[in-house]
């Protein structure tokens, strides 16, 4: 197999690799904030639910929680999973996500200064204009380091798709380099995937330094 | 016109006592500062009358207007839209300023009378200017609060809290955060909101300050009211409690 063959089936596998990794985090990080809610609520029974949640997500590998979410209709119902591995992957990969931002954006919104809460209250402003156009912003650019971490494990999470026998860039570079007895797609993938993460975290400054106009 | 009444409030954190039976009022155009050891109540005294504390027993009103009143033993407190009304009548001006650090000056000024109060843009922002120059901070509208001295974050808290137009403003130990020298700009700008008949209530400890600025004192100590008097009888008391405590303050050590 030439290189430029190789090359264009890795890049191939690498849009597959992009595609999971943005749905799932476009899916996780709101649903991730929501949780966070529910992980903060009054609510004795809600609150108790998501910790348990969070600690499933955090507790188990993600590639056996994926294999789970795809077989488990199978075994459980007997359903027929055909067409179902693409939405299996991306519940799985957002719930596991959706995870651990909860935790990294409950602890951004605990973090905020009672008085924020109290000269916004004081000057009129609702529960809900308050954690928009107080809270929020300040929250974003308050976790922001910690969730270019997650984004960037988030990249190289996609690799255990593998699992699932979806053909994203992982996958493919083991198929080729198992069929061609050929090192060279492990390498170009490695590659790959730096290139990809070196984009995110620049993509990621940017953002930080956006936000760098307050302190 | 009474602008602000309280009556017999009573506060607890768990088994604590913070306030036990206060009963003070306000007239409109009047100055009250609260003096007191710490711990003797006056934050949370004033914490309550902002409604930031939830009092367990008595009432008070804003310029009539019942905000919180007993009813078979426990405090019920007014519907949420005359809550939302009577707290358009006084602003707050806090010890660690609270301003919104994402925010430019000019912003943490005029967004919540354009977006809370929904008040014409142009003219808050006409009117912003305004304080701003009265605050002696006409060059500091474009920036961001980390950018001020303590002593220029709290005036635009002051002109923050007086852009909504309030009948009243308290004030919380507003010069407690600010080293000696900054705390003469502040009291200036409080001074100067005298000569324009600003209702005021201030908790401090600026003893001088208090006493060139107020037309009543109120001394607490432990919960209660212990004297409620002008100025110049607050300074020529012969409470010892009193006199320890100013004399503490005047003295240094």
């Amino acid at each position: 197999m030439s290189l430029s063959i190789m090359l264009e089936q890795l890049g191939m596998g690498m849009m597959r690799s992009v595609g999971l990794f943005a749905w799932t985090l476009i899916l996780s990080i709101p649903l991730g904030l929501l949780v966070s809610f529910g992980r903060m609520s009054k609510n004795f029974l809600l609150r108790n639910i998501i910790k348990l949640y969070i600690a499933i997500m955090r507790g188990t590998p993600l590639m056996l929680q994926l294999l789970i979410i795809y077989f488990g209709p199978f075994y459980l119902w007997h359903a027929n999973i055909g067409g179902y591995r693409y939405a299996a992957l991306i519940i799985g990969f957002t719930l596991n996500y959706a995870a651990y931002f909860a935790e990294i954006f409950r602890s951004g919104i605990q973090s905020m200064p009672a008085g924020q809460y109290e000269a916004a209250d004081v000057l009129g402003y609702g529960r809900t204009q308050t954690f928009i156009k107080i809270i929020l912003p300040q929250v974003i650019k308050r976790v922001l380091p910690p969730v270019t971490n997650e984004t960037i494990t988030l990249v190289k999470d996609t690799s255990l798709a593998y699992a699932l026998a979806y053909s994203e860039m992982f996958s493919l570079a083991k198929q080729i380099s198992a069929a061609q007895a050929s090192f060279m797609p492990l390498v170009i993938a490695g590659v790959f995937y730096f290139v990809f993460n070196y984009f995110v975290q620049e993509v990621m400054i940017m953002i930080e330094k956006k936000l760098n106009y307050y302190r | 016109m009474k602008v602000l009444e309280m009556n017999h409030i009573k506060k607890r954190f768990g088994d604590l006592e913070v306030l036990r039976d206060i009963s003070f009022s306000v007239e409109e155009g009047e100055v009250v500062s609260i003096i007191g050891p710490s711990g003797s109540g006056k934050s949370t005294l004033l914490r309550c009358a902002v409604m930031l504390e939830k009092i367990d027993g008595g009432a008070f009103s804003y310029i009539g207007e019942k905000a919180a009143w007993e009813k078979d033993g426990s405090v019920v407190y007014a519907d949420k839209k005359k809550i939302k009304e009577i707290k358009s009548n006084f602003g707050l001006v806090f010890q660690s300023f609270n301003l919104f650090p994402h925010y430019t000056v000019m912003k943490n000024i005029t967004d919540a009378p354009i977006n809370v109060q929904k008040r014409n843009k142009s003219e808050v922002m006409e009117e912003a200017l305004v304080l701003l120059e009265q605050m002696g901070l006409s060059d500091k509208a474009d920036s961001y609060p980390y950018q001020l001295s303590g002593g220029q974050a709290q005036r635009v808290a002051i002109a923050r809290a007086l852009a909504l137009r309030p009948k009243m403003v308290f004030f919380d130990e507003p010069t407690s955060a600010l080293d000696p020298e900054l705390t003469g700009e502040v009291l200036k700008v409080i001074k100067s909101l005298t000569e324009m008949h600003m209702t005021m209530v201030i908790v401090t400890h600026e003893m001088k300050f208090a006493h060139d600025i107020s037309d009543r004192m109120i001394f607490m100590d432990e919960g209660v009211i212990v004297k409620d008097c002008s100025p110049e009888h607050m300074f020529n008391s012969d409470n010892q409690r009193l006199n320890a405590f100013i004399g503490k303050i005047e003295g240094g050590y």
